[in-house]
């Protein structure tokens, strides 16, 4: 049966926004280390380090899931989402999803270091939920920390981008 | 905090998961969802030094409504067991409880047996099967055995799982004709452990409570259906038998209360649920 001896780094490959990704882990190596110091892409922030916090949600196959809590190695053949994969790629420079220009209008960040996290949780959230109530979204933002915002601007930009995105507005 | 280190295991058959189990005993845990044992391994409250990954067994990550009730297997996630199309019929209880369980983050992660294996007195899991009177089934080397819910749970996050076994999965009972089930939390926020939870399951001629986060482990009281003052004492001494502590988030008194309160509105609303 496969092993994957604790001493030794093994090939993981995975789906990383689109693109096919193979990286060296040890069994013991979290994704949110696997990816921020291994693979290099550092938008995904980590928080508490123990699944409270949210600073470090990703999408695992389309779900939002805590990248502090799984293992590197488990992610083997898996889709993977970061806050990267937000942005329209082929746009100008500098042109945000319409969530994320929510965010910016309405001010729902200040120190910025949860929203990667919210983002990732919110873009499957709106993709399942075309017209969210503002306790559905409440329910849905309790998996998060934010220190910052009083999470009042942070609904509103969520509401904001749904009703754009039920008048045509594309998430990509 | 980063994990100690380990070996990894894919497990591809469930002999695989029972030979490593055989073969290094108390060294190795299962590892499914990981969103109570990754924490652990990261705060090194857990040391193995070998895991194994069942997520891969599609033998472990089937629903069956079997005539014994609702089994859900090992590999089966949280989010996909709230999102089978049948589940408020079949086991209305698991309806109303599994969206209190963390929030939809981890559940899409974590699975019930996980959350019953690790056995947290303040769990929503281990409380529903417990009010259920369902069974855990253990696995091992050749051999499987059934456990009752109530003997399962010995203590905090102590089970009667031996080293060599694991928790292949658990059979909640369905509900019945004539049954009312409800479901009620108190916490600090939504998504976080109970401080107290309550789950009620009634017939025609009994009520049945279950009580979460007072004692070391989810505990059931069945009695024949009372009201008034009659059920007011019943709960009361329910809810000076449960030994309850003080800790940080709540005194005994509160928790003794909240069993009192708590436990009268979830009976309550379990029997304006009668169908």
């Amino acid at each position: 049966m496969p092993r994957l001896t604790s001493d030794a780094r093994h090939k993981v490959s995975f789906t990383l926004n689109g693109h096919a990704v193979t990286a060296e882990a040890e069994p013991r190596l979290l994704l949110t280390d696997f990816l921020r110091h291994v693979v290099g892409v550092t938008g995904t922030h980590v928080g508490c380090e123990h699944g409270v916090c949210g600073a470090c949600t990703i999408q695992i196959d389309g779900q939002p899931a805590r990248a502090c809590l799984t293992l590197a190695v488990s992610i083997e053949g898996a889709d993977v989402r970061t806050v990267e994969a937000l942005a329209p790629r082929d746009a100008e420079p500098g042109r945000l999803s319409v969530l994320q220009e929510a965010f910016r209008r309405h001010h729902a960040l200040q120190c910025g270091f949860c929203t990667a996290g919210i983002l990732m949780s919110l873009d499957a959230f709106l993709r399942d939920n075309r017209d969210p109530s503002e306790a559905e979204v409440r329910e849905y933002l309790s998996g998060h920390l934010c220190r910052c915002t009083g999470y009042v601007p942070i609904v509103a930009a969520t509401l904001d981008a749904a009703r754009e995105l039920r008048d045509g507005g594309f998430n990509v | 905090m980063k994990p100690p280190r380990f070996d990894y295991v894919r497990a591809h058959s469930l002999a695989e998961v029972t030979h490593t189990l055989a073969a290094e005993g108390g060294d190795a845990r299962v590892i499914a969802g990981g969103q109570t044992l990754v924490p652990m391994l990261s705060m090194r409250l857990a040391r193995p030094k070998v895991l194994i990954d069942i997520m891969g067994l599609s033998e472990l990550a089937r629903i069956e409504a079997t005539e014994n009730g609702l089994r859900v297997g090992a590999a089966v996630r949280q989010a996909t067991l709230l999102a089978h199309p049948d589940l408020a019929r079949l086991q209305p209880l698991l309806a109303a409880a599994l969206p209190w369980v963390g929030h939809a983050q981890t559940r899409n992660r974590g699975t019930v047996c996980g959350s019953i294996a690790h056995a947290d007195p303040s769990a929503e899991l281990p409380l529903v099967l417990v009010a259920l009177g369902g069974e855990v089934h253990l696995a091992k080397r050749w051999r499987q055995r059934s456990v009752a819910a109530e003997a399962f749970f010995l203590g905090l996050m102590s089970t009667a799982r031996a080293d060599d076994e694991f928790v292949a999965g658990v059979t909640f009972s369905a509900a019945r004709a004539g049954q009312g089930f409800a479901f009620r939390e108190f916490g600090r926020r939504h998504g976080d452990f109970a401080i107290t939870a309550c789950a009620a399951v009634v017939d025609e001629r009994s009520t049945r409570l279950a009580v979460g986060g007072v004692a070391d482990r989810p505990v059931a009281r069945t009695w024949e259906n009372l009201d008034g003052t009659a059920l007011e004492d019943a709960l009361n001494d329910f809810a000076y038998s449960l030994d309850a502590r003080d800790d940080l988030h709540a005194s005994a008194r509160l928790r003794r209360d909240l069993v009192r309160k708590l436990g009268a509105a979830t009976i309550a609303e379990a029997r304006r649920c009668r169908v």
